[in-house]
């Protein structure tokens, strides 16, 4: 009755090792996918930069490369103008630079607080699955319904006037930090998880007290993770209009904020606000300001990564 | 608390007498006034939430010798070693029943500071796992957060000294303990562990993930510490416990409960050489010959 069992199998085997190779591609292109978009976005915006009369052909790089840094320069020393050949986008640079310090010692110590405390402390249970789920959630809440919870906590506080700090870098920077408090921590908490339970058992069987573990092992080794995490979530802060036009981020400020208390505006706000205009001179300052914030963006990636790079290096030794 | 009970697993000979009863030592040597056992349990059942672990263990650990814990996987010896230090304590639902005694003082009371315990009863484990830090911190700060007063770079490399690592490290001590072998990682946290001056090292089978000439340093360590040190070690090598034990507990899986869960009892507790030339229980027969495991 019983057959060889050999006959039992189909091995398919052109099947099998077609597979490999197609599977591959489809990744393959997903990944082109990717890389071609934002090279066509990033193409398009330097050409529009350079598409000014007079200049020189495409081919010519480096009189192409110095025009661009020329033109950037430009913008970063100007101001906002109605005269194309005089706008620029200073007022907007130094407000954002602004923000990111204010949200930076807002959510920084707040979030990782938060993380450390729900990883290391709070008892399991369903209040912890409740915010933990909650937290989840807040990251991905649209921008734009921050900024309404900026508007009215932060910007009027609720109508209780002393209270209120009105349209200025202080509102504009909680509810940044408001923003990315979710990101601050969910980076954490995975930082946190990866830290291996050997560790902390090492040191608690050496009679070390909870903080002491937590202060001298596992934060240290968590520290990159935390890091990066950080550092893409202030980078996404960075890059946020919405929320800023709501808490009231200006147009047209013309002199530089003197302090945290004082009205500002943000460079994507004032991109947005260039883009708006219909000739084509202020397309190209639109342009040329998104390169701002590109830059401004791969530069913090950038230390991110170096960041982790070091610090990794000298947890393995 | 109950008072506990007259021990029922019978003691050998090797066994310091309980404290009371002066041992008839022909030696002139004076007996310490805790020449009784340094760590004991009494009638100790563990339960990881609703699931019985470990079942009515007695044991008595006598000071300045080796005791090992042998028996099959699941038996409860590692339960039974976490218990000692409390290290059981991080671990959610975890809890003990009956009496265990460090130097006579009950350590699963609440009014007992782990973090206090641990520092006196210190711990190997499974797997080598130095701090990420130079070979100088893994020893230093151990001591440091301890409030170790004296100088920190003695005690260094006293303690590397006695885990015998010293020669091999003593010109890279900034280095990154990590970057060590195997074996120099598992005496490294011997030395962190001698660092803090415990009375007793809990070993949880610390050669498991050695090679053997790393494990004979490391066996030879032991025999070296035990004139300082009591030693408890939890090992799957019977070879192993016979090498290097004065006492050897044999652990076994409860006949009742070989169905579901697995509970562990102490089927055997007597000197070493007894326990493997004449073992009275015929389960511990059984595994030491290898007829189960």
């Amino acid at each position: 009755m019983s057959r060889p069992a050999s006959s039992l199998y189909e091995p398919h085997r052109r099947i099998r090792v077609l597979a490999g190779p197609v599977f591959g591609a489809a990744c393959f292109l997903a990944t082109l996918t990717g890389v071609v978009v934002l090279s066509v976005l990033l193409g398009s915006i330097i050409a529009t930069v350079l598409h000014r009369p007079g200049v020189h052909p495409w081919y010519d790089v480096a009189s192409n490369t110095r025009d661009l840094y020329e033109f950037l320069k430009a913008l970063v020393t100007r101001v906002r103008s109605r005269d194309p050949a005089l706008a620029g986008f200073r007022i907007g640079i130094v407000g954002s630079l602004w923000l990111l310090v204010l949200v930076a010692v807002f959510a920084i110590p707040v979030g990782i607080g938060a993380a450390v405390f729900l990883e290391e402390y709070a008892p399991p249970g369903r209040l912890r699955r409740v915010i933990q789920t909650n937290i989840a959630n807040l990251a991905g809440v649209p921008s734009i319904v921050y900024g309404i919870l900026g508007l009215a906590l932060f910007v009027r506080a609720f109508g209780l006037n002393r209270l209120a700090l009105g349209p200025t870098l202080w509102a504009g920077g909680l509810t940044l930090g408001l923003l990315i408090l979710p990101v601050i921590v969910i980076a954490t908490q995975e930082a946190l998880r990866t830290v291996p339970s050997s560790l902390r058992q090492a040191a608690l069987a050496l009679g070390a007290t909870h903080w002491q573990v937590i202060r001298d092992h596992v934060l240290p080794v968590a520290l990159p993770g935390i890091l990066t995490g950080t550092i893409l979530g202030l980078s996404r802060a960075i890059g946020e209009t919405a929320p800023l036009l709501m808490v009231g981020a200006a147009g047209s400020i013309l002199r530089l904020p003197r302090g945290p208390g004082d009205r500002y505006t943000a460079l994507p706000v004032e991109i947005y606000n260039y883009a708006k205009e219909p000739s084509a001179e202020f397309s190209t300052i639109a342009a040329g300001g998104i390169l701002i914030l590109v830059v401004l963006l791969l530069s913090m990636n950038a230390v991110a990564i170096f960041i982790r790079n070091r610090y990794s290096r000298s947890v393995r030794g | 608390m109950s008072l506990p009970e007259i021990p029922v697993v019978s003691a050998s000979s090797k066994v310091p007498a309980p404290s009371g009863v002066p041992a008839p030592s022909p030696a002139p040597a004076p007996v310490p006034p805790e020449a009784g056992p340094v760590l004991a349990a009494y009638h100790l059942s563990v339960w990881y939430g609703t699931s019985l672990a470990l079942k009515d263990v007695t044991i008595e650990i006598p000071r300045n010798q080796i005791t090992a814990l042998i028996g099959p996987s699941g038996c409860g010896k590692s339960t039974l070693l976490r218990c000692f230090n409390r290290m059981n304590d991080l671990i959610p639902g975890a809890r003990t029943e009956g009496v265990i005694l460090c130097d006579g003082k009950e350590i699963t009371s609440p009014d007992t500071d782990p973090v206090a315990l641990r520092r006196r009863i210190g711990m190997v484990f499974q797997k080598p796992n130095p701090f990420p830090k130079s070979i100088h911190e893994n020893v230093a700060w151990g001591a440091r957060i301890n409030g170790y007063r004296g100088n920190m770079d003695d005690l260094v490399e006293r303690s590397l000294r006695r885990a015998a690592l010293w020669d091999e490290v003593k010109d890279k001590l900034h280095r990154s303990g990590m970057d060590l072998s195997g074996g120099q990682q598992q005496r490294l946290c011997i030395a962190r562990t001698l660092a803090v001056e415990p009375e007793v090292i809990l070993m949880d089978e610390p050669c498991s993930a050695l090679d053997p000439i790393s494990t004979a340093r490391v066996e030879d360590l032991m025999d070296d510490l035990k004139s300082e040190y009591t030693i408890v070690i939890v090992t799957h090598n019977m070879q192993q416990a016979r090498r290097v034990s004065d006492m050897t507990a044999c652990l076994m899986l409860d006949e009742d409960s070989r169905d579901k869960n697995r509970i562990g009892v102490i089927a055997e507790f007597s000197s070493t050489d007894l326990l493997f030339t004449n073992p009275k229980d015929p389960r511990t027969e059984a595994y030491i010959t290898g007829r189960i495991g």
